[in-house]
């Protein structure tokens, strides 16, 4: 802190002695992430929490592999929110793109693809050898017209439902809902029988990952994945029946739902002030920084109607044509392909690793589960975090559901959705 | 919100005697006054005390509680994600300050007292940049730094905040100008000096409180932006707001830690605040206040 | 060749200022028009003229309606509410109190503190939670028995823009106070010292001498806070984030251009929100320019 007040001093004495002397042109400090042959520019939005001690573990296993490399982290916050990609957005128009990004894998690099601004990795992938090491599944799930485009580093699930035992007990249930119906049962048990809330959501974001969950669980994972291809029907009754479901379901929410972060929707749960909330498995490992106790404060399963079905997202990074440092940048994307990388991210990220061959032994709790699950569910792309739709489809559907939370009318959603199916171009 | 408003400045001496007045309304007022400050500070009140928060008690449900465990562990943490940022801050705001400051001065003399056919509507062009919605103009803004090759550093940061900075700092500088009697630069322009002369030696001897109201402004707006900065440098050459938003704008990262940096960033302009207040003011006073 | 000399040079020292403001102010001004009048509607396509197309088009679409809606309620609320807090605070220290610099510090110094950690605390504040889960404001009201004060801020789909302006009041009032202080404590004593003599009450040189001479200072204000309305967008996303309850045009644009990737639809808001401020400035600036000339 003293330094701080020191420094301050200093500069408003600075300043005004520059008054005199002209000031500086500020030319200090060149441009940097140019020129030097020997730095890779990694650009993510992990600034914080388990996200960003896992990726120094990875930056600190690539100092070690490669020594002449210097790491630039380029990391700036607000990957689904602000700030980030519109950065990256800019960079790559002007032609400046970093060596390396993450994006989600998926429809959401489609942009990119087709504007030209990534280089497929299909030969990497081959010398590699990463069409053995990660699923088939999920191999053909981010090829788009025969290449890949990016190196999934982390699996996360956005099908989980966390419900807090102690509240489930007090309203007289015994665990777990399987099915869409006896979910809104027991929404209904909660609010009849406890002062809690049933189901604790958060902004407007986390409603969105309520719908895909809602929609899996109600139309079942063939007719799910089908939504995304360009024959999908969005205008047929069991769509409908998804969305008379999701609307039900929001009515068991909390009102200051909107001026709640997920973290804070999340920890109503482990407080025992809220039975449900669906959110990504992310949210375990905010859970274990809270020092709560799985099975205890808290408990999973997969969201309702989805048992067996893996709803997964994945963290990947690519490789921008044109990019400055494009040997280094290679030897980033090894690091994150590989068993090793992938083992020191995961566990500290709160996810599992893409890669089949990964050491089962460092993965506990809840991600044990995670990965069993992992290697006998069927997959389906989140539509949310980028699997399966494009930006401008996404972006549709959340103006749709934001709509939607005012007007509370599911003919109006419909319409939209299918609008939005039918504009995304992709 | 770093939009820029146009304080106003006048060279005229402020009027510090108060005058006689009646025994029980300042007993009001006083009260009144102190409601408001302790409304006003309510929202540091909150800031403050969830910044000593452990994790387990950083919650909306506590925000009025004091911490019931104290802990510097957020302020130790926030220091280090900012303190990188913070020669970078230092680099870009008193530069940028500065030669907005001067350039400023300079136009707004040109504008106020060495006037060419059409300067109204020059001045008029200017005020209007002040206008622009920034992030309307981000995309093609990097692609012209890029051409100019002043992408990824600091000087490049400078110049769009000095270019930017031109509406306002003009607008002062000339609105305080043009109170300066004619007379007095006619007087200089008689004995023979010329532009740069008067300038240096009638008109600058004039101009502190100006200064201090340009310098307080474009320091405050150059120390809390974030877009430019964001879009314009690279992460070598990241200020310190850049490091407060991974710290906020990651949802993961812990309160207690989010509101101690947000206190932290905010002092340099704060020591500012008090150190300039004074001439701030003195600025701001006087004469008929107009746009 | 006398009258060049006496206005070239300074022509010559502007010379730089005034291509630097061409160029980023208009040149980019002019990019975003030549954009917003393109079909550019993803990353791929070049674009081709397409008029005011895009400008009609933006009115079938629910969402910029409610943007718009929310706009114009901020904007009445904030700009009212920072004039008339700012105008009144100015007014309770017009006369000198003890402590006058401490309590300009406190009033000013929400504008030094940026929003993108502050926005964390107003969103705490102003939770509409009911009270066993109570949270910030409604808390507050709740322990002190102000129970019915307790409302839904933001979050009210009809009126909650108007309680989104409270922090941004917060921020700026300070500022109005000091404009105003300034204005009042400009009114040279002479004139309030002849009403006094004239037999005129306190509040009377106040209604009579003082207020008139504060017009200019309300007109800047007002252009000031208007603009700042009408841009408004760090404040919303560090409260709201990007949530359509509390859509504005700015945040809008920022969606579509840089999430959405429609580099034109971004433009055409971006191209209102100018033509916006313009219809606000122009009339103020040449009034400004002309009554000047005239004095």
């Amino acid at each position: 802190m003293r330094r701080g007040w020191t420094a301050a001093v200093a500069v408003s004495l600075a300043g005004l002695l520059a008054v005199t002397a002209c000031g500086g042109g500020g030319g200090e400090q060149g441009g940097d992430g140019k020129q030097a042959a020997t730095k890779v520019e990694v650009f993510s939005w992990w600034t914080g929490g388990g996200e960003a001690k896992g990726l120094e573990a990875m930056v600190a296993d690539f100092k070690k592999k490669q020594p002449g490399i210097e790491f630039v982290n380029a990391a700036v916050a607000g990957g689904s929110g602000t700030q980030a990609k519109a950065v990256l957005a800019s960079r790559l128009q002007a032609n400046q793109p970093p060596d390396s990004f993450q994006g989600h894998a998926g429809a959401e690099l489609l942009g990119y693809i087709k504007a030209g601004q990534l280089e497929p990795l299909n030969s990497f992938y081959d010398e590699q050898k990463l069409r053995e090491a990660f699923p088939q599944q999920l191999i053909e799930q981010i090829t788009y017209q025969g290449n890949i485009y990016s190196v999934p580093v982390n699996i996360h699930r956005s099908n989980v439902l966390w419900y807090s035992p102690a509240v489930l007990k007090e309203a007289g249930l015994s665990g777990a809902p399987k099915t869409i119906e006896e979910f809104i049962a027991a929404l209904k048990t909660v609010k009849e029988k406890t002062k809690k809330i049933p189901l604790s959501l958060g902004a407007q974001w986390t409603a969105d990952h309520l719908l895909e969950s809602v929609l899996l669980g109600t139309l079942g994972v063939d007719a799910y994945n089908a939504l995304w291809t360009a024959n999908a029907d969005w205008s047929g009754p069991q769509v409908t029946k998804a969305l008379e479901n999701f609307k039900t379901i929001l009515g068991y929410t909390q009102q200051e739902a909107a001026s709640t972060d997920w973290q804070v929707a999340a920890k109503n749960v482990v407080d025992g002030k809220a039975a449900f909330n669906i959110m990504g498995d992310w949210a375990a490992g905010y859970f274990k920084e809270l020092g709560k106790q799985p099975k205890q404060d808290y408990d999973w399963a997969a969201s309702p109607g989805t048992d067996g079905v893996y709803m997964w997202l994945s963290d990947s990074f690519t490789l921008p044509k044109n990019a400055p440092h494009r040997a280094a940048a290679v030897e980033w994307l090894k690091i994150c392909a590989s068993k090793e990388g992938q083992d020191l991210f995961n566990p500290a990220k709160g996810s599992i690793p893409a890669r089949k061959d990964a050491d089962r032994s460092l993965y506990k709790d809840y991600l044990a589960w995670a990965l069993e699950q992992w290697s006998t569910n069927k997959l389906a792309g989140s539509m949310w975090h980028g699997v399966t739709v494009n930006d401008r489809w996404h972006t549709e559907i959340d103006t749709a559901v934001g709509l939607f939370l005012g007007s509370r009318d599911v003919p109006k959603l419909q319409q939209a959705l299918a609008a939005a199916a039918k504009n995304s171009g992709q | 919100m770093t939009a820029v408003s146009p304080p106003q400045a006048r060279p005229v001496a402020p009027r510090a005697v108060p005058r006689p007045r009646r025994r029980r309304l300042p007993v009001v007022r006083m009260t009144l006054l102190l409601v408001f400050a302790l409304v006003f500070l309510m929202p540091v009140y909150v800031l403050l005390v969830t910044s000593f928060k452990p994790l387990s008690e950083a919650d909306p449900s506590r925000a009025w509680l004091l911490p019931e465990v104290w802990t510097a562990e957020g302020w130790r943490a926030a220091w280090t994600a900012l303190a990188p940022g913070l020669w970078n801050s230092v680099q870009l705001a008193v530069p940028g300050s500065l030669i907005s400051a001067v350039l400023g001065s300079l136009n707004g003399y040109v504008l106020a007292k060495w006037r060419f056919p059409g300067a109204d509507a020059v001045f008029t062009l200017f005020l209007f940049g002040m206008f622009i919605p920034y992030q309307a103009v981000m995309i093609p803004l990097v692609q012209l730094m890029t051409a100019a090759d002043l992408i990824g550093g600091i000087p490049g940061l400078v110049l769009a905040h000095v270019v930017y900075g031109l509406p306002i700092t003009t607008l002062i500088f000339r609105n305080y100008y043009v109170t300066i009697p004619d007379e007095m630069v006619e007087a200089a322009r008689v004995d023979g000096a010329g532009m740069f002369r008067t300038y240096r030696w009638v008109v600058l001897p004039l101009s502190g409180p100006a200064f201090a109201v340009v310098l307080i402004w474009q320091f405050t707006a150059l120390w809390n932006d974030f877009l430019f900065a964001v879009f314009l440098t690279g992460p070598l050459s990241w200020p310190t707001t850049v490091a407060l938003n991974n710290i906020a704008g990651a949802q993961v990262v812990p309160y207690s830690q989010q509101m101690a940096a947000a206190l932290l960033a905010s002092l340099p302009t704060l020591i500012v605040y008090v150190l300039l207040g004074r001439f701030f003011m003195r600025g701001l006073m006087a004469g008929a206040l107009k746009g | 060749m006398r009258r060049y000399r006496r206005w070239l040079p300074g022509l010559v020292l502007l010379a730089p200022s005034m291509i630097a403001i061409a160029v980023f102010v208009y040149g980019l001004i002019g990019w975003n028009f030549k954009l917003a009048m393109s079909d550019q509607h993803d990353q791929v396509t070049a674009g081709k003229f397409v008029g005011l197309e895009n400008f009609t088009a933006l009115w079938d679409d629910e969402r910029w309606g409610l943007a718009v809606r929310h706009a114009v309620l901020f904007t009445v609320v904030f700009v009212l509410g920072a004039l008339v807090l700012g105008w009144f605070l100015a007014l309770l220290m017009d006369k000198g109190i003890r402590g006058e610099g401490g309590f300009r510090a406190v009033y000013l110094f929400p504008m030094a503190v940026s929003f993108i950690a502050t926005g964390i605390v107003w969103r705490w504040l102003m939770s509409p939670a009911p009270p066993e889960r109570g949270v910030g404001l409604n808390q507050l009201f709740d322990s002190v028995g102000l129970g019915f004060l307790a409302n839904e801020w933001w979050q009210n789909r009809s009126y909650g823009m108007a309680a989104m302006a409270l922090p941004a009041i917060w921020q700026m009032s300070g500022y109005v106070m000091a404009l105003y202080l300034a204005g009042f404590r400009g009114v040279p004593d002479e004139l309030r010292e002849a009403a006094r003599v004239d037999g005129c009450t306190e509040w009377k040189v106040y209604r009579y001498v003082v207020f008139p001479h504060l017009r200019p200072v309300t007109l800047a204000a007002l252009i000031i806070l208007g603009h700042i309305s009408l841009k408004i967008f760090d404040l919303v996303v560090a409260i709201a984030t990007k949530q359509i309850i509390a859509d504005v045009p700015a945040v809008y644009m920022w969606v579509m251009t840089f999430d959405a990737h429609d580099p034109a639809k971004g433009a055409t808001i971006a191209a209102y929100m100018l033509l916006a401020v313009a219809v606000l400035v122009i009339p103020y600036l040449v009034w400004t320019v002309r009554s000047e000339r005239r004095a």
